[in-house]
């Protein structure tokens, strides 16, 4: 019985678990339901994703009405694989959250807190799960709502600023979602993601579709923050309490990303999205000035959690650059890299917020001398930073390892020069602060700061071990993508 | 126990010795008696591998798969298993010095100097036993980090600065060009193994050959092929035992090293020579050897001219490798040898003299020779074999090399090592002459070094001369990796 | 019966393009949310104009009658509406607060004291 109803559950646990914190009203009880609804989710992440493994394709029908009429969970080895990476960031996050919450958000406000996390938890792996390209929207703004609520929880004022303009940004793009779904339906007559990938490819060269492909790729697109639609991340991230930082930057992109992918080449279909609408073509220059821009704008920020929203845009530049290479290879390293991702930014801001909760600033000139007195931190910030640069034994390097080795096979070598070159910004912007944060004598509140209480570091450093663990054993992570990518270039859902 | 567990053992011992290390802070006796006993277990280990290497074993053990078709795994060759002992022994040696060193220097942050010392050995260990060109890069990698914290020991605004300098090449070589290499022959040959003859032969061909080797021989920073080899003057801002170990035999042969991995068993001396794509390295070898000497001439500070000299005797192996015959990539092989045990004679000598008179500078070292005669003796031997003269162990190598220019038929470069020799004793040996013989006699008061110190450097003064000896069973053990190219 | 066409079409892309227009154009915080409302009603539109067929009335089941519009379109687009008013909601509530920390919720002025905040954090 439970065994059946894992899609279901995985969504509706922390769904429910969300407003039971609001009614319940206390920090301590409400912290508590979080933790459990997150480690539960983590744990059905993992039956859901042994049972696809083992079995194939999950296809769940809500309340019994049956696909395509009813909305239906569906779960291949691609959304099994984003629903791990999302469920167990969260688990991971919650687990680190409590001591953070307390220092960054006043206690009346605490439980708000858990609710829109976990709220913003079920919309991201609900967008993931779900088989049905409406329901995708509705699950889109649940995240996205509850979302802006965790940003603008920050301290600073531009936490305001940022969280209305991440508003604004994410509305539009959910609602070119949206036209692009009502598009489709016009023309098709279905919302299931199977059904309309069978429906699109008999009406390939009407317009509508085209049109819905259009809209669709230019709302998820700033979703996931591509740039030139990027411009709403960097304050978002950077001002944003460091938990939400730290679980927005490792899933919340992820699940954009995701979800391009879905469109494009389940809804739409390969031929229909590389050949007649040259999506490649279209991703590849920007996937680049991603890459680029976001790199070299990186290396001048003084405030490392901006710094660290700016390599976010450039990651996300990696990910497009491999769909855009089209082959399977490349979406390998693309969705590789979208868990590669999520485990090197999520240590990297979870040492941020370490270091927020003793300094009180993630500021350059905050943090002289800092490693010296939190060791255990900075040490999960190097490892992070070496992953980041694409240092072999990391979990960095085997992306960039698929990624060059894509671009070589469809002899792109510039391509891989390229990808190669924005490692050597990466170089840059991490040893900055490593520099900054060894050899500078300490600065008044580095000298006296002590390392953060375990409860984050533990955390912490089971998110840095899995980027070791991840760069040495990659049976898991690159087998479980090139089932992923191999699934979605055979265009079946 | 087999030879393939053994090879495990080569690399799990330095790193249990590391964390036992890092256990020992605060306890400096316990400490260095942990690095000593830990470099005497690597080197038996590594020792007890050798008869089965010389009598044409090939051990070999797959540690686990990292990426799908990719295995981490361990090859022992006769050139890897050279490079290990070199490594190993004189970690010992180092060791000791090490303790002399550091205890006259009272240096701070000694417990992560030792430990830092020990992961760079171990994964010197992994680049000398590494069986395929993924393994060989992973340990690469790991070298480089692992020698950042030694590079920058101080502390100070211009450790950082050399730091900077020190990983940027190194790091930024090895991912843009090296990362690059791996990446194309592995897409291309479909396997990184190494193996006699080589796996790109027919797989690409035309100036693409050169291309490839030209990001290998870029991407191999510590190499220090002109115009990269400013990483290693600016790593001699490291205490003395890091200059001598690492910036003279672990760190920079583990470069050349894989330079004559790639070159034999990557592409094969016979793929390349027919290709005829290789003969640029040969002028870039050429002329960074000579040019490096000339450097050297210039150096005042006797860390910076000895690294200068480096720079030059590296070009040696690469030369060699390039001149693609059997004899002249046998003879660069043995000259990592030889040049190991010059040079950290040098190295130790520099560091002793630094510890005993604070001296630095050449110009300011007369009459040093009167007071520390053992050291500047040590040095003066250390001095003769890296310039090649009988009986020391670097005649070998260099007379191998210029035979292997003759066969080669570029007489040319046989003039290029005889000039680079001479120039190798313009500035080397003003050093022991100045020592013995220039100045005035009151010496300030300055003694010999610390016993710690001075030990070590008349052991590897002796090993000059006996691996003038023991060059025939080098030779012998190396002589498969020239003969298997023809 | 007039035939309808695409009118209802052309005041959706009208809607649609004034909508976005006002949100990139205006630098009032309130006006832009007016002009994200004015975007998302455009899409509500675009819905409620496909579920309608012709001739057909509301779906319920009654004598005589066998045309019925697709009410699908319709509830959907209920969804949408509440979550366009969430966001309506909750974009307002953050201009509150803008107005609270800031002063104002004009975007030059906004950026102006960010900008003043973070020179003096750098100096």
């Amino acid at each position: 019985m439970i065994t059946s109803n894992l899609p279901a559950l995985q969504v509706v646990v922390p769904l429910l678990a969300g407003p039971l914190c609001v009614l319940l009203r206390r920090e301590d009880v409400s912290y508590a339901i979080a933790l459990l609804a997150s480690w539960a989710s983590f744990a059905m992440s993992i039956l859901l994703l042994m049972a696809v493994l083992e079995n194939g394709p999950i296809s769940f029908a809500f309340g019994g009405w049956e696909p395509p009429w009813g909305i239906e969970y569906r779960i291949d080895s691609v959304n099994a694989y984003v629903l791990l990476i999302v469920a167990a960031i969260g688990a991971i996050v919650i687990t680190y959250a409590r001591p953070s919450v307390a220092y960054e958000i006043e206690p009346q406000r605490r439980y708000l807190f858990y609710t829109a996390y976990l709220l913003c938890l079920a919309g991201l792996l609900g967008v993931t799960i779900t088989g049905d390209a409406f329901n995708v929207f509705v699950f889109l703004e649940i995240s996205s709502l509850s979302s802006y609520v965790l940003i603008s929880l920050g301290r600073d004022r531009q936490a305001l600023t940022a969280a209305y303009r991440y508003l604004i940004f994410g509305t539009i793009g959910a609602t070119f979602y949206l036209i692009g779904v009502g598009l489709l339906y016009q023309t098709t007559g279905t919302l299931n993601m199977a059904d309309l990938a069978e429906r699109v490819s008999t009406v390939t060269d009407s317009r509508t579709v085209r049109v819905a492909f259009a809209f669709m790729a230019v709302g998820l697109a700033m979703k996931a923050a591509l740039f030139p639609l990027h411009i709403w991340l960097p304050n978002a991230y950077a001002y944003a309490p460091s938990v939400v930082s730290v679980f927005l930057a490792a899933t919340a992109t992820k699940v954009s990303v995701y979800l391009l992918l879905r469109v494009y080449f389940t809804i739409f279909g390969t031929p229909f999205a590389i050949q007649t609408m040259g999506l490649g073509d279209a991703l590849m220059p920007l996937a680049i000035l991603a890459m680029f821009v976001g790199s070299a704008v990186a290396i001048f920020q003084p405030d490392i959690k901006r710094m660290l929203a700016y390599s976010s845009v450039a990651q996300i530049g990696y990910m497009v650059l491999g769909i855009g290479i089209a082959t399977t290879v490349g979406l390998t390293a693309g969705i590789l890299h979208l868990f590669n991702h999520a485990l090197m930014k999520g240590a990297l801001f979870m040492a941020m917020g370490c270091v927020f909760y003793r300094l009180g600033s993630v500021r350059l000139e905050a943090m002289h001398g800092i490693g010296k007195t939190m060791p255990w931190t900075m040490g999960a910030f190097v490892v992070g930073g070496l992953s980041l640069i694409g240092v072999p034994a990391t979990a960095g390097f085997v992306s960039k390892w698929y990624l060059i080795l894509a671009a070589f096979e469809r002899d792109w070598w510039w391509a891989a020069v390229l990808v190669l070159l924005s490692s050597l910004l990466a170089i840059i912007y991490v040893w900055r602060v490593i520099e900054v944060a060894y050899f500078r004598p300490p600065s008044d509140s580095a000298a006296t700061a002590a390392e953060a209480p375990s409860v984050m570091v533990v955390p912490m450093w089971v998110l840095a071990g899995a980027n070791v663990y991840f760069g040495l054993d990659t049976r898991v992570s690159v087998g479980v993508a090139q089932q992923a990518a191999k699934s979605l270039m055979d265009g079946g859902v | 126990m087999s030879a393939p567990a053994l090879m495990v053992w080569a690399l799990a011992v330095p790193s249990v010795g590391t964390v036992l290390i890092l256990m020992s802070e605060g306890r400096p006796n316990q400490r260095e008696a942990i690095t000593l006993l830990t470099a005497a277990a690597l080197f038996a280990v590594v020792l007890s591998l050798a008869p089965t290497v010389y009598t044409g074993g090939r051990p070999d053990i797959s540690l686990f798969t990292m990426l799908p078709g990719l295995e981490i795994r361990l090859t022992l060759e006769p050139l890897g298993m050279m490079f290990a002992c070199i490594a190993s022994g004189l970690w010992i040696l180092n060791s000791i010095y090490s303790i002399g060193y550091m205890r006259a220097k009272k240096e701070r942050h000694q417990t992560r100097f030792y430990a830092c010392f020990a992961i760079a050995i171990a994964s010197a260990m992994g680049v000398a036993m590494a069986g395929n060109m993924l393994t060989l890069f992973v340990f690469y990698e790991i070298l480089t980090l692992s020698t950042y914290p030694l590079v920058t020991h101080s502390g100070d605004e211009q450790a950082v600065r050399s730091g900077r300098t020190y990983l940027g090449i190194l790091l930024g070589t090895s991912i843009f060009f090296q990362l690059a290499a791996i990446i194309w022959t592995w897409a291309a040959a479909g396997t990184l193994d190494f193996t006699i003859g080589g796996i790109l032969d027919g797989k690409i061909e035309g100036p693409f050959i050169g291309l490839l080797l030209f990001l290998y021989m870029y991407g191999i920073g510590k190499a220090a092929l002109m115009p990269i080899h400013r990483w290693l003057p600016a790593a001699m801002v490291a205490p003395t035992p890091v200059s001598a170990l690492l910036h003279a035999v672990a760190v920079v042969k583990a470069g050349v090293f894989t330079v004559l991995k790639v070159i034999v068993y990557i592409f094969g001396a016979d793929f390349l020579r027919e290709s005829g794509y290789a003969d640029w390295l040969m002028y870039i070898a050429g002329a960074s050897l000579v040019l490096a000497s000339i450097v050297a001439l210039t150096k005042d500070n006797l860390k910076a001219r000895l690294a200068y000299s480096t720079v030059s005797q590296l070009a040696y192996v690469v030369l060699g490798a390039a001149l693609l015959m059997p004899l002249s990539i046998v003879g660069g092989a043995m000259h990592i040898a030889m040049h190991a045990f010059g040079k950290i004679t040098l190295f130790f000598c520099a560091g002793a003299i630094y510890v005993a008179s604070g001296k630095t500078e050449i110009s300011d070292m007369d009459g040093i020779g009167r007071r520390m005669p053992v050291t500047v003796a040590a040095f003066g031997i250390g001095a003769l074999s890296v310039i090649g003269l009988p009986p020391f162990g670097g005649a070998w190598s260099k007379y191998l090399l210029a035979l292997g220019a003759m066969d080669a038929g570029h007489v040319v470069f046989v003039a290029v090592f005889m000039m680079s020799s001479l120039l190798n004793v313009a500035y080397l040996m003003p050093i022991v002459a100045r020592g013995f013989f220039a100045g005035s006699d009151d010496g300030g008061g300055i003694r010999e070094a610390p016993f710690f110190c001075v030990v070590p450097l008349c052991l590897t003064a002796f090993g000059c001369l006996a691996l003038f000896f023991f060059a025939d069973d080098l030779y012998r053990l190396l002589a498969p990796i020239g003969g298997g190219t023809g | 019966m007039i035939e309808p066409g695409l009118y209802n079409y052309w005041i959706v892309v009208f809607l649609m393009m004034a909508g976005l227009y006002v949100v990139v154009a205006r630098g009032n915080l309130i006006k832009k949310l007016v002009g994200l409302n004015v975007f998302q009603a455009s899409v509500f539109l675009l819905y409620i104009t496909m579920g309608k067929v012709e001739g057909g009335t509301a779906p319920i089941l009654a004598e005589g009658v066998t045309v019925y519009s697709n009410p699908l379109p319709h509830v959907l687009i209920l969804t949408a509406i509440v979550v366009g008013v969430a966001t309506t909601a909750l974009g307002l509530a953050l201009v509150v607060r803008i107005q609270e920390a800031y002063g104002s919720i004009e975007e030059d002025e906004l950026e102006e004291k960010d900008e003043r905040d973070e020179r003096k954090l750098r100096s």
